[in-house]
């Protein structure tokens, strides 16, 4: 291994200018003469616009123009759009109401955006849209999913008992039969509690319109900007792709919510052609954030695992529903159903499974992937079943899941998804043993002297990233393929530009697809530039979410470098006056088999380039090559994750003692950004599952965690200290992409949650706790006990 | 936020005088809690007359009975302040957990105790140890001057210029922040004073600032935690929230009140 | 409008600005410093931090006209010479920092802390000194130790 090749812990080359605050995020960018939108929103969570007048505002100092749904309409701008169609269990397709950019007829949440105010300057703008006169008609609401489909509000025409779908997977029948004849079966009600993504940077867009050459650019904070502009092409019908320029510059965190198409960028940028060129510039408030961006989970679940008399699952049953919220957001649709209930095996033999699942509207801001995106759902199922039918089977945790698990690959699950490759033993054994679990009741009594319940919860979990294989993702309703692009710029000197359609917005890709770069062609890390983000300067591709820029991303990145070097062992062996077959390449030189010709890979860039020692006819000149790589399966990372937990019993104060995470990522090409990704992952699980809870007023339908100041964000005291978080990591290769690569971004959020939970259900003996577990819920969960006690 | 009228008086006499001339002015201190009030738009003032450079208007000074400190003293010198830590540690301490490190640089007690934030420390020092509020026009007992939620008994105009406390014979603070805000979700300070006599100060938990009687009288004979076992608070009139509810919140003071007792000092 | 002067980096700088401007947007509009940035509206997150004679302050919270004479220091300005201050090289050396946006403020706020508590400051009180700082990428544990490894170095 080089010290910069595939495997070693390179700094990151995008740190400098972080570390000296000359990155370049979409609201540090200023345009000539440009203007600025603030967004007027409803206020009511669900009501009639009766009437909206501008005349006062439009009257006010700065203000440029302002406009409403009326003027999207004599445009004809398109509404926003779902890019996954789910059809029910009786064939029927998803309800999909409309999602128009700027509200027309009815706002359906607290947030949701009615008119836009265009004026010289922000505070100029925001003072116009307070002066925005908006009658509205207040109509019934529903806050919670499980309300839903009984509630008298009714959110969109087209599905009258607000759900979107009742979709289906797995064996019915076949279920059913095996939990008749079950030893032992257990029950669970659980609830995903509903998230805010909070990326630090919020969402801003910059739109401007080119009048002299009618042509669009739009800044915006997107992890996706070539789906943003397929989206705005195609749906919005603003102009054509060749028309229409998005940039995603540096984007400060994304998490998911920064994937879909949101109606605040579509407006500014067409908004800009309205008022005749000028850019018009938008960057969210935090508060805006909160009400807008969109939220992640929010499910309420009942799930049953029957068993033999063994110990060995037979099934599960499970039900479930997923607010959506009020619009289907970009990829929502496939978050509680394809993204969610075909990971519900988890890393255990269960032969048969049948999950159902209502996807409902409520009049909250729209629901999509957040980190994990329906695996952290499935995952907190499974995880917290497996792990409450083994405390009533009175079976140890950790050696119920090891009877269970998956030992051979490939293998079929019931529910879609063909298992390529894991070693589920051996990340469990050494999550075992980093955790000291053998040691636990020494500590767990130690803690006891200190006044302090100690309990310890496992989380034994799958994802499948990478998504995926295009055509398999049409069959399920995708509109989009899943695949990645590339394309290798080799300069006349050998040094060398990468054009990826991955994003990074955290991840380090200009660091290590640069390691991979190295690697391969054996050149300075330095020497390798890596281009992403800009739809003029790369080619289309899908971008970055569902862990899917390393197996997916830096495959494309991999079968281009394949193309440069068979191309460049052309070129070498033409000027060397040999055989192509005679031409090996390592370390950086072609050399000629059996003699000592040699050429230095910049000599033979150059070479191409130059074109002197080669016949153009036979050869084409240049260097450079593209690839398009479609996957052939989805990647399956997986671990074991073992938390501990010391409870307070006097305040219901949880405390993270320790944390150990095992995971089996494939092939890591930078352990250090690696570690990284599952460090901050997991800080997100502790987060939803100790702190961090999206609630709604039922009553009045505000948002009641709208700020920093009640939305509970991890903090640094949050996490368990350096030395009592341990990582480590197991290994098989992903036998679907030639690196062996996994996917890694998603893995803390997915596994972590279950694993605090089964920790505090333990230390505090009850059989569930809702999450976020904060002091008031642990300690009310305690009442009954206490009361029993005394 | 609105655009308002910016002064910087060099005396409390000009300060006074600057916002008796203004339409609906309001003193400014570190800023901290008027701005963010601005900048959501519940507070829009004409004139902000920022007390910051009023000479001689921060500064601690410890005798042998009191210490003393100015208005205009920021948390963060109250939490480092040796002679602070030597008189009334729990005082010191309580300083140090205000807000985070950029509030206690800004931050001031003069601020703080105008404020009357119902969730705020200085508060519950303040009537803990029995302080005495000094503006420029009198001395108000710390009994009587938090009123209520955000209301005081500064009358329109009048300057906090000093909080002198007491130095009791041990005090303690205890607090648990609301895990979002890091405001008390419950705080309890607690002292004793060389005449054995025990004040108990809540914050967080009610509309103000508030005492307990019945524990002060339990400990006034024995200063233990020990005194306190059967002493509950009623939940009536506490508040209730998304963080903590009423309940939960009277049992904090009992949980928080036992482990002041514990490590007072 | 007010005239303002201060020193920013070292520099003097001088403005008119209206009373309200906080001093977040005169450094990021006025001065075309954009490495200071703004993640919340309520004073909580700390992307925002800057020196302020020396000291680290949430600039979204603090009225330019109020920094009359002051001397600011923002992250553009902790280099010296074009060499990184030992806290920005802990950062990247430690993989301190994955989407870059908080980074401004949480170095800024980790001079602070290093500067009052020590080269052995703990990591107890690194911890509930960054509570003013809100990441959400690193899960803080490589930004811990960065601040401890700076420490030794400053």
């Amino acid at each position: 291994m080089s010290d910069t090749g595939i495997g070693a812990r390179v700094l990151r080359k995008e740190d400098q200018r972080f570390i000296t605050g000359k990155g370049r995020y979409t609201d540090d960018i200023n345009l000539k003469d440009q203007t600025f939108a603030y967004f007027v929103r409803s206020p009511h969570a669900h009501a009639t616009i009766k009437s909206i007048n501008t005349a006062k505002a439009k009257k006010m100092p700065g203000v440029v123009d302002i406009f409403t749904s009326k003027e999207v309409e004599q445009d004809k701008i398109g509404g926003l759009i779902c890019g996954w169609m789910i059809h029910s269990k009786d064939g029927s397709p998803m309800k999909a109401g409309p999602h128009p950019i700027l509200a027309s007829g009815k706002v359906r949440f607290v947030g949701d955006q009615v008119a836009v105010v265009i004026a010289e300057t922000r505070a100029q703008a925001k003072a116009a849209a307070e002066a925005v006169a908006i009658s509205y008609g207040v109509l019934p609401h529903v806050i919670d999913a499980a309300d839903a489909m009984k509630s008298n509000a009714q959110v969109h025409d087209v599905a009258p008992d607000n759900r979107v779908y009742n979709w289906s997977i797995g064996d019915e029948a076949a279920t059913a039969a095996a939990f008749k004849s079950a030893a032992h079966v257990t029950k669970l009600d659980l609830i995903n509690n509903r998230l805010i993504p909070n990326a630090m940077e919020t969402r801003a867009a910059i739109g401007s319109y080119d009048t002299g050459s009618d042509h669009y650019t739009l800044y915006t904070t997107s992890q996706n900007p070539h789906v943003a502009r397929l989206v705005i092409s195609a749906f919005h019908g603003l102009a054509p792709e060749h028309k229409l320029r998005v940039i995603a510059p540096d984007v400060g965190g994304g998490f998911g919510s920064k994937i879909f198409i949101y109606g605040e960028e579509v407006v500014c940028v067409w908004a800009s052609k309205r008022i005749g060129g000028r850019p018009v510039k938008w960057t969210a408030d935090r508060s805006e954030a909160f009400l807008s961006d969109a939220h992640g989970r929010d499910h309420v679940t009942h799930a049953e695992l029957a068993m033999d008399d063994s110990g060995k699952i037979t099934a599960l049953r499970v039900n479930t529903k997923a607010s959506m919220g009020a619009y289907l957001s970009t990829f929502s649709a496939a978050v509680p159903t394809y993204l969610y209930a075909t990971l519900l095996s988890g890393q255990y033999n269960i032969p048969n499974i049948y999950a159902e699942v209502d996807a409902v509207y409520t009049n909250t801001a729209p629901v999509d992937a957040y980190r994990g995106a329906g695996r952290p759902e499935a995952t907190y199922v499974v995880e917290r079943i497996v792990e409450t039918a083994a405390r009533e089977l009175k079976m140890d945790p950790a050696e119920f899941r090891r009877k269970n698990f998956i030992t051979s690959f490939p293998h079929q699950t019931p529910v879609i998804f063909t298992y390529d490759a894991g070693d589920y033993g051996a990340s469990l054994d050494k999550a075992l043993e980093l955790s000291d679990y053998k040691n636990f009741a020494s500590r767990k009594a130690l803690s006891a002297k200190n006044g302090k319940l100690r309990g310890v919860g496992f989380s034994a979990y799958i994802e499948a990233c990478g998504i995926a294989p295009s055509a398999a993702v049409g069959s399920l309703g995708a509109g989009v393929g899943l695949w990645e692009s590339a394309e290798v710029r080799v300069n006349a000197v050998g040094t060398v530009e990468v054009l990826t359609g991955s994003h990074s917005h955290g991840q380090g890709h200009e660091t290590t697809f640069a390691q991979l770069v190295s690697d391969r062609l054996g050149i300075d890390i330095n020497n390798v530039a890596i281009v992403h983000g800009d739809t003029d300067k790369v080619q289309m591709g899908m971008g970055t979410y569902g862990s899917r820029s390393g197996a997916v991303g830096m495959t494309a990145v991999s079968k281009a470098l394949d193309k440069i070097e068979a191309k460049a062992k052309r070129v070498a062996a033409a000027v060397m006056e040999a055989s192509t077959d005679d031409i090996e390449f390592k370390n950086g030189t072609f050399t000629v088999k059996g003699t000592d010709k040699k050429m230095a890979f910049g000599e033979v860039a150059l070479a191409a380039y130059v074109g002197h020692k080669i016949n153009s006819s036979e050869i084409e000149l240049g260097l450079k090559e593209t690839s398009f790589h479609d996957p052939s399966n989805f990647v399956f990372p997986a671990g074991v994750h073992i938390c501990e937990v010391e409870v307070d019993a006097d305040t219901g104060l949880t405390k993270i003692a320790s944390y150990t995470a095992v995971d089996d990522f494939g092939t890591i090409i930078n352990p250090m950004i690696v570690e990284g990704q599952v460090q901050g992952g997991v800080a997100q699980g502790i987060g939803q599952a100790l702190i961090e809870g999206c609630t709604y007023d039922k009553e009045s339908g505000q948002l009641l965690t709208g700020s920093f100041m009640d939305y509970n964000m991890p903090r640094a005291a949050n996490m368990p200290h350096i030395e009592n978080f341990k990582l480590g990591f197991t290994f098989t290769k992903c036998p679907s992409n030639p690196l062996g690569m996994k996917g890694c971004g998603e893995a803390g959020a997915i596994a972590a949650p279950p694993a605090v939970i089964n920790a505090i259900t333990d230390a505090i003996g009850v059989r569930d706790i809702a999450m976020p577990a904060t002091p008031l819920t642990v300690w009310n969960a305690m009442q009954p006990m206490k009361r029993a006690a005394e | 936020m609105e655009n308002f009228n910016y002064h910087r008086p060099a005396t409390v006499s000009a300060a006074a005088a600057l916002l008796k001339k203004s339409k609906d002015g309001t003193y400014m201190s570190g800023g901290h809690t008027l701005l963010p009030t601005m900048k959501v738009g519940l507070a829009s003032p004409t004139d902000i007359i920022d007390l910051t450079a009023i000479k001689g208007f921060s500064g601690i000074t410890v005798s042998a009975s009191a210490v003393v400190i100015k208005a205009g003293t920021t948390h963060m010198e109250v939490a480092t302040s040796a002679a602070v830590k030597k008189a009334i540690p729990a005082l010191w301490e309580m300083a140090g957990k205000i807000g985070g490190v950029h509030v206690r640089h800004r931050g001031t007690i003069g601020g703080s105790i105008a404020n009357s934030d119902p969730a705020a420390d200085y508060p519950s020092a303040c009537v803990g140890l029995g302080a005495t509020i000094i503006t420029d026009k009198r001395k108000i007992p710390a009994d009587s001057f938090f009123t209520g939620m955000f209301e005081t008994a500064l009358k329109p105009g009048e300057i906090i210029t000093a909080v002198s406390f007491p130095i009791p014979k041990k005090s303690s603070h205890q607090k648990f922040p609301n895990p979002a805000s890091r405001y008390a979700l419950t705080g309890v300070f607690m002292s004793q004073d060389k005449a054995g006599k025990v004040r108990v100060a809540v914050t967080g938990a009610g509309p103000m600032v508030f005492r307990v009687t019945d524990m002060e009288a339990a400990l006034g004979k024995s200063f233990a935690a020990s005194a306190l076992s059967g002493i509950s608070v009623k939940s009536k009139g506490l508040n209730t929230d998304m963080h903590a509810t009423a309940e939960y919140r009277a049992h904090l003071i009992s949980v928080l009140a036992k482990r002041a007792v514990e490590a007072a000092k | 409008m007010t005239a303002v002067s201060m020193k920013v980096n070292g520099k003097a700088v001088a403005g008119d600005v209206e009373s309200r401007k906080l001093l977040v947007d005169f450094i990021r509009e006025n001065l075309g410093l954009t490495g200071t940035h703004v993640g919340c509206d309520t004073s909580q997150c700390g992307a925002c931090v800057v020196h302020i004679d020396g000291k680290a302050v949430k600039s979204c919270t603090v009225l330019t006209v109020a920094c009359e004479g002051m001397d600011i220091t923002t992250i553009e300005g902790i280099a010296k010479n074009g060499k990184l201050h030992p806290m920005q090289q802990a950062f990247h050396e430690e993989h301190g920092l994955q989407c870059g946006f908080c980074t401004p403020g949480m170095i800024m706020s980790s001079i602070d802390i290093v500067k009052r508590n020590g080269k052995k400051v703990s990591e107890d009180v690194i911890r509930r000194e960054l509570s003013g700082n809100i990441c959400r990428c690193t899960g803080y544990h490589n930004i811990v130790a960065a601040v401890q490894s700076a420490a030794g170095k400053m």
